[in-house]
Parts: structure tokens; C-alpha cells; sequence
């Protein structure tokens, strides 16, 4: 055994072997940790700043207080709603399109696009709803922002309902055909249905980010300090109004800035939670 | 060794109490098995074993699938532990030292083990075969053992002028003898092999078991096969074990001529597994 | 189906079966093309919207050609544009952030598919995978009051005083620098990076790691030369995409960087991005040229995370079948 090295280099490879796996513990630690503070300090400096006012009361002039978000969380609602016109019906059909209908070839291009398309940086998207819909209107708008929005929508949804489709056996689909029923018929009725967790899921996955976002705002819905009437206007938004308030030079903006975070985040992180809670139940069910 | 091959012929009948040699006479034990008893969380799957494999021979264990002879194998260099819920009573001595006293690391470097399907690390020939001796510290001329291991596993003439190449460029039995040479490169006390050909065409697989003949000079072999034929042409001793149990354990020309357990003998004729 | 047999047997009320299956082709074909005007519509658009940036971006790269990246001017008053500040920041801020990003995504990934125990690897990816949920603007908002802070007092006091030699780290700090905007981004990241490697390391055959453990490696030696390796395609697919985020980021780079249209070899120093500036001067833009010099940009970043987001895909299929063949 004189060929092989001694104890001394074995008990530095254990010990290497020890420091090296207690690193990798550290990174999972602080990774996780971090969720936890960004949560615990938007309570910390938010919390007390939610109140009956901020879910009720329009912003008031810098200095006074008593003001509140009223505006732009019907504002995000409101866009959301847009936006949930655009990107369901495209991603839920587009999707069926591509389970049941098309070939290889056109499902790989689809699969191709939406891939391209969820990789767009979100401020490129709202740079094309500018130049679509801003720069024809002549003005910021609530259309605007929620076909920015709504375009983002799209990939997750089709993907994920391309997905779910799939999933669902072949054997469900031919005892449906075999009593006689159409294929679309059997798509709607059986296929569908029996994926709908897992289109649902996909949905309100996507609608939490895109209830997120800011960049595509800035220059497409914009932002309104007062009650936003209809979608032809300009409209407020929880992220674009934490953005605007944060960067200011007014302490009572950034509290309200920290407050409007919490409440976004909260809405966000509940959605997701629930969304996978939806999916996970779904996977225990029988087939 | 013939009677193996022919499952019409009937081996001659085992009379209770007839003389038999024992199948240790004259052997050094390298590995110790003693009253063995293994656990997948409440499964008990290996009863009260106890087995020799003597120094410088091809043991084989046979028996029908879920016998337990794999999860026999790999408790020979510990590689149960890698399942959390396994738990393990009795001894395993090696060289008369409890394997499960010592340090696991140390313990696997001296029984090496080559696996069912061939698992050749992504990096090239050369640099698989040298893993080993690069990570326990090889004080010698790396190139010099990876050509030895090389030649010793009946590869070196096919791959001598690629060894940069990646190892997943050569074919399967190729691999699998690649393997061979990169647990033979740690010089290895015992080398542990389980089901080895069993993914392999007949070629490769008559390439490897002519190896494992010259091998038995350098080290101690144990091979896991379902292939008795391969049992009964390239071991020296074999043991069959049923449904976690060691049944019978002979030179392997008295277990496949003359069994003394009846189980035995009905496998061997093809009866049943 | 029903249709043969009747038309053979050539008996029966034959006009009305014919009409029901006809009917119900015809609802078949009907479906089929709503869904696929549908599907079409999503072309269109992704279409539209690269025709859009290219057709709005004509003037600036009438004017400017290639040169547009890498000139240093941009004086949107003498009509100069010229994008290498924003080029140059938002290499620098990506960069910093993979440099912090990787390993620490890398080390959280190893340890959830090769240490815990099942059920705390799920967990611990459940609460991972939310970070990526977070939206930007809130990482933005911790950034601007925690970590720019930070920056200012005591980090940048402390790298000055141990790696000052390095023109990295020279100058004046006021918090807002690319080292914020590469912090803040590093944890954006790191999510990716963390739940696209443990699913490749968790694919990685069981077998691989067995053969090193036989051959006498210590547990992290097999996980570090065998296992890491044989998932590495697919670990660095995960890079690629979190550079793709990295590098399209807006709002939080916006609220960090300082937004400086001026290069400084120095971390410590302010800068900007490409995202940060089409942010901050897109609704301020007069004239033409200037706001196309804006959309030039945005064509530039569309390019850029088209080229490694297909990259990153092409990899993460290569581990995929990997494990399948070994």
C-alpha cells in the first residue's frame, strides 16, 4: 500500500468532503432565509400601514395623511381583468389547438413561439403595446396596459394547457368516441374537464405574475392619482405606484410604498400557494 | 460441469449424508459472511446468512430473481448504506476485520464493484480508469496503471490510441469492460461483480467471462449471475440462495452435479426460476 | 363508424344519419378552425412584435449602423445616440450577479437533491420556487432600502479596505452602483438556477454516483467530479436562463443602479442598463429619433434573450436524454 497515499491525505478528503456539503447546506440556509426577510420586512415596515384607509381612500397631497391605494388596487384588478380577456382565451384554445388538433410540426413552432415570447423581457412587451396601441390612441390607457399584460399571459397558459391536455389518457378519449360522440364534443365535454386542474393552476400561476409587473406599465397604462373611469384612461396599478412612492423623497410615500409592496407581495405568494395546492390535490385524485 | 447446460438430463441423485468435500478445503477465506441479517425498513430480506469466499477464486451466487443475492453482494463493500431505511445485524470480516468497524472510504477502495449496466463516468477512457487512482491519492505513474488496469480487462489493444475520447464513444460491451479496468486500477482486495454481462450480447459477454478467468490471479471475485450456465463455466464455487436464504453453498462442479438440497437441484433443472 | 353501416346496408332512415355524422364532422371542422385562428393569433402577434421593433427602430440604425453599441455618447439634445453605457452596465450587472448567483444557487441545488432528506427537499424548493413569484419591484424596494444602504456603509468601507488595490473597487460609494444592482439581481437568479440544477441533478443516474462511492470517493467527491459533471449541460442551460433574466431586468436595476449614463471601471460606482434607461426616458422621449434609439435598444435586449433562452433549452434537452442513454 506504500503507492497510495496515508491517513493524513484521507483525513483531508473527509474533511474537505465535511467543509464542502456543510457549504452547500449554508447556500440552501440563506437562499430560504431570504424569503423570509423580504417577508418579514415588508411586515415589519408595512403592517402597521395597512388599514381600512389604504384598501379605501384615494392618495392625498404629499403631507397629508389619512390617503390611501383605493385607486390602484381596483386599478390592478381592473388591468387584470383586461388582461384575463386576452391571455385565457388565447392560451386555453391556442393550447387545445395544440393537444387535440395540429401536427408535429405547427405544435413545435407553437411551442417555439411561446418559448420566444415568455423570454421577452417584460419592458419590450410594453414597448410594442406602445406602438400598437398608445401611439394609435394617442394616450395612456388601461387597453393598453392590459393587452401588455394579457400578450404575457399567453405562453404560460398555452403551454401549460398543451400540457394538461396531454396528459389525459387515451383511453378516456376513445371510450368517449366510441358512444359516438364527436371529437370536439369529447374535447369539451370529457378532455377538458378532466385537465382543468391543472388549466386552472396554469391560469392563476400567470395572472400572479403578470399582477406584478411594472415595467410594461410605465409607459402603457401609465398612472393616475385619481379614480381611473373606464379603461380609456390612464390607470393606477399597485406595482407602478410602489415604484413611483418608493422612489421619492417623501417619507410618508415610502411608508406607503412598503405597505402597497406587502399587500402585493401577499396577493402574489397567497395565489401561487393556492395554485400549486389546486395542482398537488389534483395529482392524488384517481384516475 | 456439462449436466449445468442440459436441463433434460437429470443430475445423479444426492443421497442424504453422501460424502462430500468440503468446498473450503485448502482455501484462504478473503471475505467472512456471518449469520447475516438484512433489513429494507420492515422487510427482512436476508436470514441469518453466513458465507466464505475464499481467496482467489470465482464464488458465484445464483438463484431466482428477488433472491437476495444482489442485496448479498452489495453489503460486501457497503453500498446498502445508501439506502437510508437498510439496517444490517451480524458480521462481515475481511481479512478477519469487521467491515462495519472501519471507514467506509477506505473499505471500498479494497472491494471494488463493477455494475449490471455500464456506468462509465462523462469524461474520456483515460480519465475513467484514473479516477480512482487520482482520488485516493496513486503516489505512482498515473498512465502506467490505467495501461495495466487497460490490459487487464482485455481493452487495452482496442483503445490504446483513443484514450482521450469520451467513453460514451465505444459500445456497450466495450463499457462495460472499461468499467472492469477502472475498478481494477485501485487494486482492489476483492472485486464484486453483479450481473455484469446481463445487458450484454453473447460476444462481449464471452469477452468478459474469459477475463474474469485471468483475473482470479490478481484479486478475489464474487459474481452475482441468473445465468447459470455462466455459474457453472466460469466459477469455482457457488452458492444458491432462495427468498433471502443461503440453501447450499459447493465447489460448483458438486452443486450443479450433485446438490444435496432438493431446491436446489430443481432449479438447477430449470424447474422453476 | 356508424356511417359505413348504414349507406351498406342501404335500408333504414339513411338521409338523417348522414346528416348527423356530417354534422358532426362538420362541428369537428368547425372547432379545428376556431382553435387554430386561436393558435394563429398567437404568431401574429409574437410576429407583430418583431416586426414592430424593427420598423420603430429605423432611423437609429439608418443613422448609427453597428456603431450604436459602442459608442459612448448618448446626447439625445445633439441627436448623438450612443448605447455603450447601457451596453456596458448591463453586462457588468449580470455579471455580478451570476458571479454571486451561480455558486450560491449551484450549493443550494446540490444540497437539495444530494443531502436532504426527501421531504425537506420539497419543501425547501416549494418556498424557492415562490421567491421567483416575488415581483421584481419588491426585490427593487428592499433593494433601494436595505441593500443600497448596505452598499454604502459598511460594505463599501470594508471592500475598499481589502481589495482597494483592485480598480474594481476604488472611488466614492453613495450606495447606488452596479454592486447593488448585481446583488439584487443575484437573488432574483438565484431561484432559476436552483430549480432548473436540482431536477438535472436529480435525473443524474443513480448508478453514476454508486461506481464513484465503490472506487473509495468521499461523498462529496462523488457528487463534485461525477454527479455535478454528468448534469453539467443542464446546469449550465440553468445559467443561460438566469442570465436571460438577468439582463432584461427592469425595475429593480432601475432602483438600484443609480442611473448614470457614465461607464466607471469601479463596482462602487453608479451606472445604468439598457432595461433602466428605456424605463426612465421612453414617456420622456422627444422626437423621433430618440424614442427609436430607445426601441433600437429594446431590439438589441430582445435578441440578446432570444439567443441564450433557445441556448439554455437546447442544453437542458441535452441532460435530458443524456440520462437516458447511459
Amino acid at each position: 500500500m506504500s503507492s497510495w497515499a496515508g491517513t493524513q491525505h484521507m483525513r483531508l478528503r473527509k474533511g474537505i468532503s465535511y467543509f464542502f456539503l456543510s457549504a452547500t447546506a449554508l447556500c440552501a440556509l440563506i437562499v430560504v432565509g431570504v424569503l423570509f426577510f423580504i417577508l418579514g420586512y415588508l411586515v415589519w415596515n408595512g403592517g402597521s400601514s395597512v388599514n381600512l384607509n389604504f384598501f379605501t381612500k384615494l392618495p392625498t397631497p404629499v403631507g397629508e395623511t389619512g390617503g390611501g391605494m383605493a385607486n390602484a388596487i381596483v386599478g390592478t384588478m381592473k388591468l387584470l381583468l383586461l388582461a384575463s380577456l386576452i391571455g385565457i382565451p388565447l392560451g386555453v384554445v391556442g393550447g387545445i389547438y395544440m393537444a387535440e388538433f395540429s401536427g408535429k410540426l405547427s405544435a413545435f413552432i407553437l411551442q417555439y413561439t411561446a418559448d420566444l415570447l415568455n423570454g421577452v423581457p417584460s419592458i419590450v412587451i410594453g414597448i410594442f403595446a406602445y406602438s400598437v396601441i398608445v401611439l394609435r390612441m394617442k394616450h395612456f390607457s388601461a387597453y393598453a396596459g392590459g393587452f401588455a399584460l394579457g400578450i404575457m399571459m399567453v405562453p404560460v397558459t398555452l403551454r401549460s394547457t398543451e400540457q394538461f391536455l396531454r396528459d389525459v389518457p387515451l383511453s378516456l378519449r376513445e371510450a368517449s368516441m366510441a358512444l359516438g360522440a364527436s371529437r370536439w364534443k369529447t374535447i369539451v365535454s370529457v378532455v377538458v374537464p378532466a385537465a382543468y386542474r391543472g388549466i386552472l393552476t396554469a391560469i392563476l400561476l400567470s395572472l400572479a405574475r403578470v399582477a406584478g409587473e411594472t415595467a410594461p406599465l410605465l409607459f402603457t397604462a401609465f398612472n393616475n392619482r385619481f379614480w381611473s373611469h373606464g379603461f380609456n384612461e390612464p390607470i393606477a396599478s399597485l406595482p407602478v405606484v410602489v415604484y413611483t412612492y418608493a422612489i421619492s423623497p417623501y417619507d410618508d410615500w415610502h411608508r406607503q410604498a412598503w405597505a402597497a409592496g406587502l399587500v402585493l407581495l401577499g396577493m402574489v405568494l397567497l395565489t401561487n400557494i393556492i395554485a400549486r395546492g389546486i395542482l398537488s390535490r389534483g395529482i392524488q385524485a384517481p384516475r | 460441469m456439462n449436466a449445468a447446460l442440459g436441463t433434460a438430463r437429470k443430475p445423479a441423485p444426492a443421497a442424504a449424508g453422501a460424502t462430500k468435500t468440503d468446498p473450503l478445503a485448502g482455501l484462504k477465506p478473503r471475505l467472512e459472511v456471518k449469520n447475516l441479517n438484512f433489513y429494507y425498513g420492515t422487510k427482512h430480506a436476508l436470514h441469518d446468512i453466513s458465507l466464505t469466499i475464499p481467496t482467489n477464486k470465482v464464488t458465484a451466487l445464483i438463484g431466482p430473481s428477488g433472491c437476495g443475492k444482489s442485496t448479498l453482494l452489495r453489503t460486501l463493500n457497503r453500498m446498502h448504506e445508501t439506502v437510508k431505511s437498510s439496517r444490517l445485524e451480524g458480521q462481515i470480516l475481511l481479512d478477519g476485520e469487521d467491515i462495519l468497524d472501519q471507514d467506509v472510504t477506505r473499505l471500498r477502495r479494497r472491494v471494488g464493484m463493477v455494475f449490471q449496466r455500464p456506468n462509465p463516468f462523462p469524461k474520456s477512457i483515460f480519465d475513467n480508469v484514473a479516477y480512482g487512482l487520482r482520488v485516493n491519492g496513486y503516489k505512482g505513474s498515473i498512465s502506467e496503471a490505467v495501461e495495466k488496469s487497460l490490459r487487464r480487462a482485455a481493452l487495452w489493444d482496442e483503445v490504446k490510441d483513443s484514450l482521450h475520447k469520451s467513453a460514451y464513444a465505444i459500445s456497450g460491451g466495450q463499457q462495460q469492460r472499461l468499467c472492469i479496468a477502472r475498478a481494477l486500477a485501485v487494486d482492489p482486495e476483492v472485486l464484486l461483480l453483479d450481473e455484469p454481462c446481463s445487458a450484454l450480447d453473447p460476444i462481449s459477454t464471452a469477452k468478459i467471462e474469459e477475463l474474469l478467468f485471468g483475473l482470479k490471479d490478481y484479486c478475489t471475485l464474487a459474481i452475482v449471475t441468473h445465468n447459470m450456465q455462466q455459474a457453472a463455466r466460469s466459477s469455482d464455487l457457488t452458492a444458491f440462495m432462495l427468498e433471502g436464504h443461503m440453501v447450499e453453498f459447493q465447489s460448483t462442479e458438486q452443486l450443479f452435479t450433485t446438490p444435496s438440497d432438493p431446491r436446489t437441484e430443481a432449479y438447477i433443472t430449470g424447474r422453476f426460476g | 363508424m356508424s356511417t359505413a353501416t348504414t349507406a351498406e346496408m342501404g335500408a333504414g332512415p339513411k338521409p338523417v344519419s348522414r346528416s348527423f355524422s356530417a354534422r358532426l364532422l362538420q362541428g369537428d371542422q368547425i372547432a379545428h378552425a376556431i382553435t387554430f385562428v386561436f393558435a394563429a393569433t398567437i404568431m401574429l402577434i409574437t410576429i407583430m412584435l418583431v416586426v414592430v421593433l424593427w420598423d420603430k427602430s429605423v432611423l437609429p440604425r439608418a443613422k448609427f449602423g453597428l456603431d450604436f453599441l459602442v459608442t459612448r455618447v448618448w446626447d439625445p439634445v445633439a441627436g448623438q445616440f450612443g448605447a455603450l453605457p447601457f451596453v456596458y452596465g448591463t453586462l457588468v450587472t449580470t455579471a455580478v450577479s451570476l458571479i454571486i448567483g451561480v455558486p450560491l444557487g449551484l450549493g443550494a441545488a446540490v444540497f437539495l437533491a444530494e443531502l436532504a432528506p426527501p421531504k425537506i427537499s420539497d419543501s425547501l424548493t416549494f418556498v424557492i420556487e415562490l421567491l421567483a413569484a416575488v415581483p421584481s419591484v419588491i426585490y427593487g424596494l428592499l433593494g433601494i432600502f436595505v441593500v443600497v444602504p448596505f452598499v454604502r456603509h459598511p460594505l463599501a468601507g470594508w471592500l475598499e479596505h481589502t481589495l482597494g488595490f483592485l480598480p474594481l473597487f476604488k472611488g466614492p460609494c453613495y450606495g447606488v452602483s452596479f454592486l447593488a444592482a448585481g446583488m439584487v439581481l443575484a437573488i432574483m437568479i438565484v431561484p432559476f438556477i436552483v430549480s432548473v440544477s436540482r431536477e438535472v441533478l436529480l435525473a443524474v443516474p443513480t448508478d453514476q454516483r454508486e461506481a464513484a462511492l465503490a472506487l473509495g470517493s468521499t461523498h462529496w467527491e462523488s457528487t463534485w467530479k461525477v454527479v455535478v459533471p454528468f448534469a453539467l449541460p443542464g446546469v449550465l442551460g440553468s445559467v443561460f436562463l438566469a442570465m436571460a433574466r438577468a439582463l432584461g431586468e427592469t425595475m429593480a436595476v432601475t432602483m438600484v443602479v443609480g442611473n448614470v449614463t457614465e461607464i466607471h471601471s469601479s463596482l462602487l460606482a453608479p451606472g445604468y442598463s439598457i432595461a433602466a434607461v428605456i424605463a426612465n426616458e421612453f414617456t420622456e422621449a422627444t422626437g423621433d429619433l430618440y424614442l427609436q434609439a430607445l426601441v433600437e435598444l429594446g431590439l438589441v435586449l430582445f435578441l440578446v434573450t432570444f439567443l441564450l433562452n433557445g441556448l439554455a433549452r437546447l442544453l437542458i434537452l441535452f441532460t435530458a436524454q443524456r440520462g437516458g442513454t447511459t
